[in-house]
């Protein structure tokens, strides 16, 4: 699917922030909003979208409970205006599960006890995604590394660990279902 | 039947007695070593998926039509007069609906500010954005006033300078003493003395405080990220002067807390104003930088300690004078003195604490407040003494090892604290730290011991309902919330017990003053311990009523009947009658409510938690970082209900531990009294890379004169000796003995300037 990015059209001599017409891609479908230039990415799902699984902690990049992946590369949606990802393919974990079926990096989460109060959950289910989805076999220290941009305070991290390593098993018993064409292997 | 009677509480390491309502006459305690059917396995979080979804919704995540967003204008000097206050620009800036100030409202925003963070003002407006854009046209005049943030006390005396303002305390200041400490130091063959300090540490919940409030004419729902959905209703009752059964609180799911939401605060209230003035929804959620400045904090503290003991290690003496820098409230300091009063056997004992009162954001606990900053001088000088002695740093805590409650001289209802050593030896191989073998000057390695002790038992009042369905599914209102911890699922697998279905047929409702009896704040570690035995009762009777019914279908007498893992079963046949299911479907609609309440403690003993931790680190000479290579944990805390939930507070609080030890520190520019790192960037929080291996286990046998559940609290426990474990192996490893927290690099590297490997005393 593409999509067909809207021209944004800046009036003259505005210094305010007025609202443009901006589409993004969205977990496949597409969404036509009128935000301000100044709206993050994060804001833009949380408000405007209702899509309130990525959480705002830090607002500035720190903590990774916003993570999202925009064209599967994990971005902290905090730190990046809406309007920069038109055309672009967003996935939030609203989009990882297909109704009551769980993506395996999900199902992992709630077997190895994963999380805690679960404020950062989400943010570290994408962040793994991104990981996997590059890299399906990660050693131990590839997955601290590509989790270290993603705090939680409750010390869930040994878990969280087992979780990616789980899924990263699960992700490979998937995968080469994909390439005979079986759609449930379909994980993107 | 509901009765008054006067039972005893543990709360947070000070034991008071007090009035509760409670139930009937309580069940004996599943007997200890009987295997149970749900109760002690590792069941996965029953709202799993919610958490793992998105779709758990936090209070940060409810939406509601119309809703406003609010933001607060925050003083930004440590002590300042409101002279002048201007809200018409902000006022008059468009999607702006509402101003509130001291203007409008003098008992919420006052007009002397007691740190740089306090509330000046708040506004609601359309959006977030407007709110922020806004905020700042707000126009104050301030008169700076003279302030303080400094916790040193006198030089000489260890009490607060004459310039330090002392916390307004009924028992200022708080003084134990038992035994004769002169006589206790004269006896003694050898004394050693410190001075310690610990740092401001924060909470720094992923979820930041706040609310939404939503009224309907003079009816407010209030939906707040609180450890303690009743303690909010009250406050928000008392201030609005509305009955309780108008002020309805909700927080179904709840963003971390770790003591810091145990309170309420004016954020509810602020939220509730603007709410009322605009006819809409308000939601006044903190930013990350408001969450560290005004929230609360581990109190800093400094704490001269003397120890006096015989050559063989036995103490005689134990002297502790502790300055608590309570920030700008006085409440909550009290157990500094707790670890060295309770952890050892010692007739003399003396603990001196003193808060002072300071132009810092005010003092909330965290996570086993009082022990954490207590625990690391007395751990400390513990193994320092077994130095001079040449003791093993283990053998100089159990030759101290008490038996009975040294505050009191009760008997323990458990203590197996000498087998949390013994296991604990064993599973980091403690003979190693005789035998480490550093080849290189750089990476040096170091084994260390701590011991703790805390609260954790529970007790009135907490209640429950259970409510039984006519499909054979069963619901649970344990009138309290679920902070993160798990009770949710271990709710879930008490009541699964009780009335012999699955668990997965069992929902839990929690976080709802509309939907549940009362509950207790999650606080203490007294969760479990407190509502699990009434979900117990509450199960108990609702199954009696449900057997009831079922003889009657049966044409049985109801004490032959028995539900086991949904099949009905009659006394002395070997296969089920029918399954519950095919039964209840016989019988029409109905509606079972079992209720339950927590019992009295019982009288004359004392019910604590206890542990030990063994920390083996790796200090790198050069660079000052230090690895905690492995942590191994053993705690004893009562039966164990759920491992993997059990496993996880354990982990969670260890690697607290290791922030509070090595990297956490609020710093507070002591020329300004601001604030210098009020965010996740620079206020280090362990990441997945800072964290050790961790091995926790558990002694899990059941402490049955606890509660009828025979399991105690373990969300706090694990904190306190984490530190001192990971400071005493840097002093192995290292030779020098750090007095303050945290141990950072920057502290290594200049220790080993000044002392090299030789070995000494870093302030």
């Amino acid at each position: 699917m593409t999509s067909t990015p809207t021209k944004i059209q800046f009036k003259d001599n505005v210094h305010g922030p007025d609202k443009v017409p901006i589409t993004l891609n969205v977990n496949g479908s597409f969404y036509t909003l009128e935000i301000e230039p100044r709206r993050t990415l994060l804001d833009a799902l949380r408000f405007d979208l209702n899509m309130t699984g990525s959480k705002k902690v830090c607002g500035m990049g720190e903590c990774g409970a916003c993570t999202v992946l925009l064209d599967g590369k994990a971005v902290y949606s905090c730190l990046t205006l809406a309007i920069e990802c038109e055309g672009h393919k967003i996935l939030t974990i609203e989009g990882l599960s297909q109704g009551q079926n769980l993506d395996p990096i999900q199902k992992s989460f709630i077997d190895e006890e994963a999380s805690q109060c679960g404020f950062c959950t989400s943010g570290q289910i994408m962040s793994i995604k991104a990981l996997l989805d590059n890299n399906p076999d990660p050693t131990p220290e590839e997955i601290r590394r590509a989790m270290s941009g993603n705090i939680c305070r409750c010390g869930a991290y040994l878990n969280i660990f087992k979780a990616a390593t789980k899924a990263a098993a699960d992700y490979r018993k998937q995968r080469p279902a994909k390439k005979n064409g079986n759609k449930n292997g379909e994980i993107d | 039947m509901a009765k008054l009677i006067k039972s005893k509480l543990n709360w947070e390491g000070t034991t008071f007695e007090r009035m509760s309502v409670v139930g009937d006459e309580e069940p004996a305690a599943w007997p200890a070593g009987e295997q149970l059917n749900y109760v002690g396995k590792s069941y996965p979080r029953v709202d799993g998926f919610q958490r793992v979804t998105g779709l758990a919704k936090y209070t940060f995540d409810i939406q509601l039509p119309g809703m406003l967003y609010a933001r607060v204008l925050r003083s930004p000097y440590p002590h300042a007069r409101v002279k002048q206050i201007d809200v018409s620009k902000a006022q008059e800036f468009p999607g702006v609906r509402s101003v509130i100030s001291s203007l409008n409202d003098g008992d919420v925003f006052s007009n002397v500010l007691q740190f740089a963070g306090d509330e000046v003002a708040a506004l609601a407006a359309d959006n977030d954005d407007i709110a922020e854009d806004a905020i700042n046209l707000i126009k104050v005049e301030y008169e700076i006033l003279p302030f303080n943030t400094d916790t040193e006390p006198h030089p000489v005396s260890g009490k607060p300078q004459d310039n330090q303002t002392v916390a307004p305390l009924d028992d200022h200041p708080r003084i134990y003493r038992r035994g004769n400490i002169q006589k206790g130091f004269q006896e003694a063959d050898v004394i050693v003395e410190e001075t310690f300090r610990t740092q401001f540490a924060l909470h720094n919940s992923l979820e930041t405080h706040g609310a939404v409030a939503s009224w309907k004419g003079d009816e407010l729902t209030v939906w707040e990220s609180t450890q303690s959905i009743y303690n909010v209703q009250r406050y928000v009752a008392e201030y609005f002067k509305l009955p309780l059964n108008k002020i309805r609180v909700i927080c179904e799911y709840m963003g971390g807390g770790f003591g810091s939401k145990q309170s309420s605060g004016k954020w509810s209230l602020m939220a509730a104003l603007l709410a009322r003035e605009t006819g809409r929804p308000v939601q006044l959620m903190l930013t990350r930088e408001e969450e560290n400045l005004a929230t609360g904090h581990r109190a800093p503290t400094v704490q001269k300690l003397k120890l006096g003991a015989k050559n063989d290690g036995t103490l005689t003496a134990i002297d502790l004078v502790a300055t608590v820098n309570v920030g700008a409230n006085g409440s909550g300091a009290r157990a500094v003195g707790g670890s060295c009063q309770s952890m050892y056997k010692c007739p003399n004992v003396q603990t001196e604490v003193h808060s002072v009162l300071t132009n810092t954001g005010p003092h909330g606990s965290f996570r086993a407040p009082g022990y954490v900053e207590g625990a690391f001088p007395l751990e400390s000088l513990m193994d320092e003494l077994a130095k001079r002695l040449k003791i093993d740093p283990m053998d100089i805590r159990m030759k101290n090892y008490a038996l009975t409650d040294p505050t009191t001289g009760q008997n323990y209802s458990a203590k197996h604290l000498d087998k949390c050593y013994q296991r604990g030896a064993e599973l980091i191989g403690w003979s190693h730290r005789l035998s480490i073998n550093d080849k290189s000057p750089v990476l040096r390695h170091g084994y260390g011991i701590a011991s703790q002790t805390w609260g954790g038992g529970g007790g009135p009042p907490a209640f429950a309902w259970v409510r039984l369905n006519s499909d054979g599914t069963a619901e649970v209102n344990p009138g309290s919330q679920d902070i993160g911890t798990g009770v949710k699922t271990v709710f879930a697998q008490i009541a699964a017990e009780e009335l012999g279905l699955e668990p997965d047929k069992i929902i839990v409702h929690i976080g709802d003053t509309a939907q549940g009896p009362f509950g207790p704040g999650s606080g203490g570690s007294m969760t479990l311990a407190s509502v699990g035995p009434a979900v117990r009762q509450a199960a108990i009777d609702a199954r009696k009523q449900l057997y009831e019914v079922i003889s009657g279908y049966f044409e049985v007498p109801a004490d032959q009947i028995q539900i086991r893992k949904g099949h009905v079963y009659v006394l002395g046949e070997k296969k089920p009658r029918i399954s519950l299911q095919n039964t209840l479907r016989q019988l029409g609609e109905f509606t079972i409510i079992g209720r339950g309440a927590r019992g009295a403690n019982r009288d004359g003993i004392a019910v604590p938690t206890f542990g030990a931790q063994f920390a083996e680190v790796e200090v790198n000479t050069i660079t000052g970082e230090v690895k905690v290579q492995r942590l191994v944990a053993v705690h004893d805390v009562g039966r164990i209900m759920n491992p993997v939930v059990a496993k996880g507070q354990v982990a969670g609080a260890v690697i607290q531990g290791v922030g509070y030890a090595l990297t956490e520190e609020r710093i507070i520019d002591r020329s300004t009294g601001i604030v210098l790192n009020p965010n996740l960037e620079d206020y280090f929080l362990p990441t997945s890379l800072d964290i050790p291996a961790i091995d926790s286990n558990f002694i899990d046998e059941s402490d049955i004169d606890a509660n009828i559940l025979g399991a105690k609290g373990i969300g706090e426990p694990p904190i306190i000796p984490t530190a001192p474990a990971i400071a005493n192996a840097i002093a192995q490893a290292i030779g020098v003995r750090f007095l303050s927290l945290p141990i950072t690099r920057a502290k290594i590297v200049e220790a080993l300037q000044t002392t090299g490997i030789a070995g000494g005393v870093y302030p």
